[in-house]
């Protein structure tokens, strides 16, 4: 091997694991605020590509459906729990929160795709119909067992990738697609050629990151999200409410799956289920960093990245094998090195 | 005797439904196939409360052991049954030491992530046949038989998985199996009582794993053609989502569930193509609706509804006498307990600093001291739940400091926890069983195959005995959780006293109790002390113990600021300071 | 005449089969301090965690005029209802100055622009968080957390603030700055409900007190009645009746 393939490989191994930090800081962020380990995650990256892809083509993405649909169901079950606890007077202005704006994007959707707008407009629909997803599939699945146990809360995911995997083959098919580059542009460094659009990927990925690294460290929203994962009962005593903390935080998930999911349309083909295994590279890098650490998360999936892709040259047919069987070791050394507690449910 | 009409017409259907079309057999033996790998995880995730979504792979892992063995090297399938069977408990009890130890979401997490790479592998490997698989399998022979008539399989099937069934619920019913059982609430309280927690999880995943590489083997034996795609990840999701319709508490939840489920995927999966007009596992949507909803609405599953219906279960018999080994108790007034200058740290935070002092046989000793003053921290280091930072503890001539609390209480120490910790569902002597762990020695083998039988009965009449002698001999059989605070704190009294101790540890027996409660609760002790009890108490109430107690030991800020007898204690100025407090 | 703040009427709390408070009935009237004391077990934080709404209950709790029994925990605090609890419940991971601005997290949602300000009142009022700001809520002594649990309690704004067990594992010097800090809080208007294991101390600062045993309200009265009662201070103030008998 020349340092040449070297090089290309690790700026390969270098775009997949920008996506799969992206992907572990949501993973971890949404396990510290609800306790739900997110195994849908990967549906919503699906969902990005296939949305963008359908827009491409100017079709109504099935998404659109899936939000109004999911809508509908959260707005009966808020019906149902505002009347059973006898706040009927607050059910106008929630019945509002949860219809009217999945309603405003379809419309807006609606009206936006005959006009074949630019490619950055529509990656901003594309975020703008998938990222509702997140709270509807928070309001729908989860927050009825805020009070259950992990294990409880993780089957409850399990079942949800089955229905968003299952819709997803409904609404998009079975055909994979590949959405366009942000940029067709190659640019030449000596002998080393970086193609644009894995410089959007490190760019995005870093703007992202920094962003939400302002946000947690910054804000009082942010202090606040941290705070529900660190001491969910102390949250509570402060006004912090856990529903609205994994409102937000499902949100933050939806958004950067969809946004991993429209980076790599352009460089692998995404099929309705694709989703799910590049979720699960990044649940990789959760786990080096123990669900809890983020910088740890990080290096664990800029890891996962780069095995990849040296595996990918040596052992091509057996790339996934290598990157799943590695959370064994890793397991081990965890087990190893950190402290134990009892886990009291 | 519903539950035994019940049994009855289940057998009944199982043995006729051969007569019905190739069609039904086929569904049948998937059925019982599946019915065994559910049986595991109820195990595993209704009554341990861990889970794992691997369970396919194990399949997968019997399924190609004994086809690439039978056809490439010949060997008989029965000798590649035994060598499926090691190399599935190898496998599995080092994901099991891996994950085990750390939070309950890294075993799952892990056997996503192995399930996923093996399958894979599976398909990836030439020698494994990549994605088309291994055809030709050979036939299994019993008695110079070749089981080739499907019918034949389908009794063989369920011939195994209702022996599964058996076996699970003898091990349930044994002293590994109460233990068990007790998992959920946190593995301080077996422990407490001599169980490993982790080798107790360990057994579960193994016995979970073993059950699968059953399945996975007649798998191969019945269709003689293993590929890829039925050991998969969503083939073990699917597992988990037979024992949650059908009910992760009870054994027959498993049956349920694999029954319910495998005929939905067969009716689903010719209705649902044709009502959308594409092709695909649209039943995943049907089935992962249905698990949100049973998860949100009816976290027992089906068999829940079931056990609503039928009648409780008869009681068991109880023996006259317990004929269980006991302990020479030691010399009354010989020292029992000495804590020698125990000093425990968090930290830059001093709980306990330099604490001693003594307990001799046949004494109850109060230790008591303000909210905060370390004393539970004292008590959980005598119990061994906390290790010490410095100092040294000795029961009898030994010293005990050091040991894990399963140690410790082999050496002969019971207690009982503040938060009561009794399983709610299990009845108040099944509870008070458990504290009989260690006076026993059948493990899960013995006990599947119910050759423990006297020796259960042993127990079972040492736990009445125990009962008797705090006076709840009326609520032996009625569920712990229904029971007042009051007769919960005395039921873990007499589960404690099942162990046979040297030395009974109580921690804050009053606390919560009404009036009578306590005064009832002080008589008890009085009793115990006359028949030459040794007893430590931590308590915040003053009162209860004043009258009951021979000396006092007060702690105050981690410290030991007096020691005496009651009378001393009243009147000592440094005592009333601390207790009322100078503002 | 004074206005009365809370009102609490046949308050009930299980848990599973055991009533662990049973009927319980007590007022708060503005600017005053409460206390309820009462043994070890007898229900005084589960009365305090079913008022705040981290435990159900059955009953009548009546907050400044308004039912406030089918509210959730977020909705109580933005009421004006605050409680700290016997374990404090601080975010250890998080810097002294992070655990107050929380505290002010649902004044900050409706916009108010006092914040800062609160913050240097609390600073003024214990001038050892100030000192700490950035350090770890995790890395403080006992008192210091007892002192950012009330600061960020105050950051909240509120009109009635429920404290159980301010003195638990403190050191008698920490235990008086404490109840001396709570004693003031009462001139800026705050009414506080106070439980405490410290019960001579508990009705020296506080205006009524209720007695809670097994449960049940067993006693109520002036705290100074109370302080001279002869079944309180066999009970409570004394250890046994012993030695006031001989």
């Amino acid at each position: 091997m020349d340092s040449q393939t070297i090089l290309i490989l690790a700026q390969d191994g270098l775009t997949n694991g920008a996506i799969y930090v992206l992907l572990s800081v949501a993973l971890i962020l949404v396990f510290g605020v609800t306790r739900v380990v997110l195994i849908p995650q990967g549906e919503f990256v699906s969902y990005g590509a296939l949305t963008l892809a359908s827009m491409q083509l100017g079709a109504m993405p099935g998404t659109v459906w899936l939000l109004l649909i999911m809508a509908g169901i959260a707005a009966i079950m808020e019906t149902y729990r505002l009347l059973s606890s006898g706040a009927g007077r607050e059910l106008p202005r929630v019945l509002a929160m949860t219809l009217v704006p999945p309603v405003a994007i379809a419309a807006l959707v609606k009206i936006c795709i005959p006009m074949h707008l630019a490619l950055g407009w529509q990656v901003l629909l594309a975020i703008l119909i998938v990222t509702p997803l997140g709270p509807l599939v928070y309001r729908v699945a989860f927050r009825p067992l805020a009070d259950a146990s992990v294990l409880v809360l993780l089957i409850a995911a399990v079942a949800t990738h089955f229905v968003l995997v299952g819709l997803g083959l409904l609404f998009f098919g079975a055909e994979g697609v590949r959405t366009p580059p942000f940029s067709d542009a190659q640019l030449t460094f000596g002998t080393l050629t970086v193609s644009g659009q894995s410089l959007w990927v490190y760019a995005t990925s870093f703007v992202f990151i920094s962003f939400l690294a302002w946000f947690f460290s910054r804000t009082l929203y942010g202090k606040a999200l941290r705070a529900v994962a660190f001491n969910r009962n102390g949250a509570r005593l402060v006004g912090i409410s856990p529903h609205l903390a994994g409102t937000v935080t499902f949100a933050f998930a939806a958004a950067i799956g969809c946004l991993s999911g429209v980076l790599i349309g352009p460089i692998t083909t995404l099929y309705y289920d694709s989703g799910f295994l590049i979720g699960l590279k990044g649940f990789v890098g959760a786990i080096v960093g123990g669900m809890a650490s983020y910088p740890l998360a990080a290096a664990g999936a800029f890891m996962v990245g780069f095995l990849e892709s040296f595996s990918s040259f040596w052992l091509s047919g057996y790339k996934d094998v290598i990157v799943f069987t590695i959370i064994i070791p890793i397991l081990l050394w965890r087990s190893l090195s950190s402290i134990h507690y009892e886990e009291e449910e | 005797m519903i539950r035994r009409i019940g049994l009855a017409l289940f057998l009944a259907l199982l043995a006729i439904l051969p007569l019905c079309s190739s069609f039904y057999i086929t569904l049948g033996s998937y059925i019982g196939l599946y019915s065994m790998v559910a049986l595991g995880l109820v195990l595993l995730t209704g009554v341990a409360g861990l889970t794992s979504f691997g369970q396919a792979a194990f399949m997968g892992v019997a399924a190609y052991t004994t086809a690439i063995l039978t056809i490439q090297f010949g060997w008989s399938p029965w000798l590649t049954l035994l060598i499926a069977l090691v190399l599935t408990m190898a496998i599995a009890s080092i994901l099991g030491a891996i994950t085990l130890r750390m939070g309950g979401h890294y075993l799952p997490l892990a056997t996503i992530a192995w399930g996923i790479s093996l399958y894979f592998l599976f398909g990836t490997v030439p020698a494994l046949g990549g994605s088309t698989g291994i055809s030709d399998i050979g036939a299994l022979q019993l008695f110079g038989m070749e089981l080739r008539d499907e019918r034949v399989f389908y009794y063989l099937i369920w011939g195994v998985c209702l022996s599964a069934l058996w076996v699970t619920i003898n091990l349930l019913d044994s002293r590994e199996g109460r233990a068990i059982r007790a998992l959920k609430g946190g593995t301080s309280m077996v422990e407490a009582f001599g169980a490993s927690g982790h080798r107790l999880k360990n057994i579960v995943f193994v016995y979970s794993a073993v059950l699968a590489c059953l399945a996975g083997w007649l798998y191969a034996h019945m269709q003689r053609f293993v590929n890829p795609s039925p050991f998969g990840l969503n083939q073990g999701i699917e597992f988990l989502f037979m024992i949650t319709i059908g009910g992760p508490f009870s054994v027959w939840g498993a049956i349920a569930g694999a029954t319910v489920i495998t005929l939905l995927k067969t009716v689903l999966q010719g209705i649902l193509p044709k009502l959308i007009h594409q092709t695909g596992n649209f039943e995943i949507i049907v089935f992962g609706v249905m698990i949100v909803a049973v998860l949100q609405w009816m976290r027992g599953g089906i068999w829940s509804l079931v056990e609503r219906l039928l009648p409780p279960k008869p009681n068991q018999p109880i023996n006259d006498s317990s004929d269980l080994s006991m302990r020479d108790q030691p010399l009354r007034g010989t020292v029992l307990l000495r804590v020698d200058g125990v000093t425990k740290a968090y930290g830059g935070l001093v709980a306990v600093k330099k604490m001693s002092f003594e307990l001799s046989a046949g004494e109850i000793v109060g230790l008591i001291g303000p909210n905060g003053a370390g004393k539970s921290t004292m008590f959980n280091l005598i119990s061994g739940e906390v290790p010490r930072t410095a100092g040294s503890i000795y029961l009898g001539s030994e010293n005990i400091s050091g040991l894990r609390p399963s140690q410790i209480a082999r050496r002969g120490l019971s207690r009982t926890f503040q938060h009561v910790r009794l399983i709610p569902g299990m009845t108040t002597i099944e509870n008070v069983m458990i504290g009989a762990y260690l006076r026993t020695h059948d493990g899960i083998f013995t006990a599947g195959l119910r050759l423990n039988q006297t020796r259960e009965a042993r127990v079972r009449a040492e736990a009445a005995k125990q009962l008797r002698r705090v006076g709840l001999e009326d609520s032996m059989f009625l569920p712990a959780g229904s029971l007042s605070l009051g007769k919960q704190r005395i039921v873990e009294i007499a589960r404690a006293l099942c162990g046979d101790p040297l030395l009974l540890l109580l921690d804050e027996p009053a606390a919560g109790l009404r009036h009578l409660e306590k005064k009832e609760l002080a008589n008890l002790l009085a009793e115990l002390r006359g028949q030459g009890l040794s007893v430590l108490i931590v308590e915040h109430d003053m009162d209860f113990l004043m009258n009951l107690v021979d000396r006092i030991v007060v702690m105050e800020f981690g410290e030991k600021l007096a020691e005496g007898l009651p009378r001393e204690i009243r009147s000592n100025p440094a005592v009333l300071e601390a207790y009322l407090g100078g503002v | 005449m004074t206005e009365r703040l809370l009102t609490v009427r046949d308050l009930n709390v299980r848990y599973g089969k055991v009533e662990a408070v049973y009927r319980a009935s007590l007022d708060v009237d503005r600017g005053t301090i409460v206390s309820v004391i009462g043994p070890n077990g007898a229900g005084k934080s589960t009365l305090l965690n079913a008022l705040m709404g981290v435990l159900a209950s059955r009953g009548t709790v009546e907050f400044c005029g308004s039912d406030m029994a089918r509210l959730t925990v977020e909705r109580r605090v933005s009421q004006g209802l605050c409680l700290v609890p016997e374990t404090r419940e601080l975010f250890a991971q998080m810097s002294v100055e992070d655990n107050l601005e929380l505290g002010a997290f649902t004044r900050y949602r409706r916009g108010d622009k006092g914040i800062r300000q609160s913050l240097s009142e609390v600073f003024a009022l214990f001038p050892r968080l100030e000192q700490r700001r950035t350090q770890f809520a995790g890395s403080l002594s006992g008192g210091e957390r007892q002192m950012l649990a009330l600061g960020r309690a105050l950051m909240s704004q509120p009109t009635l603030l429920m404290l159980d067990e301010p003195s638990l594992g403190l050191a008698p010097l920490i235990v008086k700055e404490i109840l001396h800090a709570i004693s003031d809080l009462r001139s800026t208007g705050v009414s506080i409900l106070l439980i405490e294991q410290n019960a001579r101390a508990a009705l020296q600062i506080s205006d009524y007190g209720y007695v809670l045993e097994n449960g049940e309200i067993a006693l109520e009265g002036p705290s100074s009645d109370l302080a001279n009662n002869p079944r309180i201070i066999e009970s409570y103030l004394g250890i046994g009746g012993g030695e006031e008998a001989s």
